[in-house]
């Protein structure tokens, strides 16, 4: 069964966010939901954080694609969704894989890496070890199983990119390269992957939750990585993360705000309920309404502002027992439900 | 196991206390903290001075100004009453930068330098070097002494030791071997290199095929003209280094109630141990309190299902209007139930991971600051939360 999803044809998912948004857990639930059945999904963590070992509950990713997992399955027919790979992509083990497959030079590679230079690169120019991790992410986007029309090896490729404040310098490659060198196989390289990002197969998702300054990156990011990539680069969606449930009607919730709740109709369904014994029970769960009031209003605030981007928005709720991988799970269903996958 | 109460008055008010440096991962409110914290120092007496390294302008939103410069501007709208006063800065890592260029070298090489496309990257990227600049601003503010109390909130590193790293990594850079092979050949000819490791020569090929042979000119360029002009990046990362391991120096690791923010606090304080940096405490932002904490998770919500059952079975009772008020206020009973039974859980699991630090660091001091329902964006909000980390525990 194959359903029009809002990102048919992409097939690198670059998901960015500000730190503490779930950034990690989002490009999980993303691709356990691109893992339809019969379709093969990478996740590549580029951080070193090794997020994705423990949102998969398994033993640390090394340079090397592994299963962590099996897609969402669509419903009682089908059955289950495809497999999940998972790879961790240090800018180290990229250069060496690099000069491997375009040199053939291994043992020089570890020569450098004895000598410190990936460290030196990181250092002197960052944009180096970008386009290292970057390369890794599209050459597993382009790999195919064979000859040139043989199908990927992956239907789509998620990357739990660099958080919103570098996202636009880190996939702006070939820019950053260019500045450093000019001509030269690195140029050419950043080239190569700047097409596949720049391509109508890549497209950047930024998460966020509902508060302010989280709101504001996601906005900056956008602005940012319009600016600085001339809009060649696709923006994806705008994933809300870690939304609070509105528990109250429309008229409740504005009593609440304005403290003009009833409090003795309060206190008469506490009654009911068995909890008639504390006098001041109604008036802390009050004072909590009306908090919560506050940050509804404040959430409607982050959601009206996030729409100004004008990208489709996908909401995903808080999980109050943390995550796990039922979580997991039940993110990647609300993300497919809504469009996203 | 309850870990003891970090008490920040104490270290704010103790005059011996010149730097407070606020460490954590992304996302927990350092910026917040850091200017919650100097607002609170300068209300109370002491001459304070934020310094923030963060793009994305968040220290200027939480103090309501527009914008901020590489020069630590004095905050309107603080109450001066004990003669104190808040001067903020954001750091502009680039300036930062071309400004200790400019200083050390003649305009002619400090030109040559501003040009070269090596110091471009690195002057304005962001890894390693926003790191270093922090450091030496905080340096040059301390040497300055115009304030005596400074705080610092560190860059959002991809890692969280890169804050500790970066200088002395870029200082080890600029002194190492793989410097003078890179301003080797230059100096001495390829003939000298077969003395060297085997490795070296494989390296320089490898360097030449991968980047193109200007590429590596310039970095030659960049690194020798860096070099002369230092004198020693070592010695200036490692006068940093001392000024942060001083007794007037306190770290604060802040962290959030979430499992990645809490271990990658626990991963902090281990190394600021392991490199004997003094470690205050920790602040603990965002944690879930209820004022019905008597009231459990549990009770809450069978209290609440209990009123659902009620309202769905609306038959049950006599259909006069006062019966109609009723439904309404189970209605309403039944969402705060629900609502305080969601809060109650969330307390309870933030509880849990907290505990978990504290076993694991029982000697660590803990502040705890209460979820606050909206963003801070003003002084008055960053006053709240500067009463409510130095809170009296027994006050809640």
């Amino acid at each position: 069964m194959s359903t029009d999803t809002d990102w048919d044809g992409v097939r690198l998912h670059v998901v960015t966010g500000k730190g503490g948004t779930g950034k990690t857990t989002v490009a999980a639930a993303l691709a356990l939901a691109l893992a339809t059945p019969e379709r093969r999904v990478l996740l590549i963590e580029v951080e070193g954080r090794q997020g994705v070992a423990r949102l998969f509950d398994c033993p640390p990713l090394p340079y090397a694609e592994r299963k962590v997992g099996i897609g969402l399955g669509t419903g009682s027919r089908s059955g289950q969704g495809g497999d999940v790979y998972a790879l961790a992509v240090d800018p180290e083990g990229a250069l060496l894989d690099y000069l491997a497959m375009f040199y053939n030079m291994r043992r020089a590679g570890s020569a450098l890496t004895k000598l410190g230079v990936v460290d030196f690169a990181t250092t002197i120019a960052p944009g180096l070890s970008d386009v290292l991790v970057t390369g890794k992410a599209t050459e597993a986007t382009r790999r195919r199983t064979g000859g040139k029309e043989s199908p990927h090896v992956y239907h789509c490729v998620v990357m739990d990119a660099p958080p919103t404040g570098r996202i636009g310098r880190f996939l702006n490659v070939s820019t950053e390269v260019s500045d450093l060198a000019r001509v030269g196989p690195v140029k050419t390289h950043a080239d190569t992957v700047a097409k596949v990002i720049r391509s109508p197969q890549t497209a950047v998702h930024f998460v966020t939750t509902l508060e302010e300054m989280p709101v504001q990156e996601t906005l900056d990011g956008l602005t940012e990585l319009r600016e600085l990539t001339g809009g060649t680069i696709a923006p994806g969606a705008v994933v809300v993360n870690m939304a609070r449930p509105t528990v109250l009607a429309p008229d409740a919730l504005a009593a609440a705000a304005s403290g003009s709740l009833d409090l003795a109709a309060l206190a008469a369904g506490l009654k009911a309920a068995g909890l008639g014994d504390d006098d001041h029970l109604a008036a802390d769960l009050a004072t909590e309404l009306k908090e919560h009031s506050v940050q509804v209003a404040m959430q409607d605030r982050a959601r009206e502002e996030l729409r100004k981007a004008g990208r489709p928005q996908y909401e995903l709720p808080m999980l109050t027992d943390g995550i796990d991988l039922a979580g997991l799970y039940q993110l990647a269903a609300a993300l497919r439900k809504q469009g996203a996958a | 196991m309850t870990a003891s109460r970090l008490d920040l008055d104490r270290i704010i008010d103790d005059p011996r206390t010149r730097i407070i440096v606020c460490c954590g991962s992304g996302g927990v409110g350092k910026t917040t903290t850091a200017a919650a914290l100097g607002l609170r120092a300068a209300e109370r007496g002491r001459q304070a001075c934020v310094l923030t390294v963060d793009p994305a302008r968040r220290l200027a939103q939480s103090m309501g100004l527009t914008s901020l410069d590489n020069t630590p501007r004095q905050v309107d709208g603080v109450h001066q009453d004990s003669g104190g006063s808040l001067h903020a800065m954001m750091l502009d890592m680039k300036r930062t930068f071309d400004e200790i260029v400019e200083a050390h070298a003649d305009p002619d090489r400090a030109a040559q330098i501003l040009a070269n496309p090596f110091y471009q990257s690195l002057s304005s990227s962001f890894a390693g070097t926003q790191e270093y600049m922090a450091m030496e601003k905080l340096g040059q503010l301390r040497h300055a002494d115009e304030w005596d109390l400074i705080v610092v909130d560190t860059p959002p590193s991809r890692s969280a030791l890169d804050f500790l790293d970066a200088p002395q990594r870029l200082g080890r850079f600029l002194d190492g071997r793989l410097i003078r092979l890179l301003t080797g050949p230059a100096k001495v000819g390829m003939s000298f290199m077969g003395v060297l490791n085997a490795g070296f020569s494989m390296m320089t090929s490898a360097l030449t095929k991968i980047l193109g042979a200007q590429v590596l000119k310039d970095a030659q360029t960049f690194v020798t003209a860096l070099d002369t002009m230092f004198g020693g990046f070592r010695e200036r990362a490692e006068s940093t280094y001392r000024l942060l391991q001083a007794p007037g120096t306190a770290f604060l690791v802040i962290a959030a109630p979430e499992p990645d923010a809490l271990r990658e606090a626990s991963y902090f304080v281990e190394r600021l141990d392991a490199e004997r940096m003094p470690l205050a405490g920790l602040i603990l932002n965002r944690v879930h309190t209820s004022p019905a904490s008597r009231l459990s998770a549990a009770r809450s919500l069978a209290a609440s299902e209990t009123l659902d059952s009620h309202n769905e079975a609306p038959g049950t009772g006599s259909a006069s209007a006062g019966d109609v008020d009723g439904s309404d206020s189970r209605l309403i009973a039944a969402a705060a139930l629900r609502l305080h039974a969601e809060r109650m859980q969330l307390g309870k699991r933030e509880g849990r991971l907290a505990e978990h630090f504290t076993s694991a660091h029982p000697a660590v001091p803990v502040a705890e600051v209460p979820a606050q329902p909206e963003d801070v964006h003003d002084l008055s909000g960053l006053r709240v939360i500067g009463e409510l980390l130095c809170a009296d525990p027994g006050a809640s």
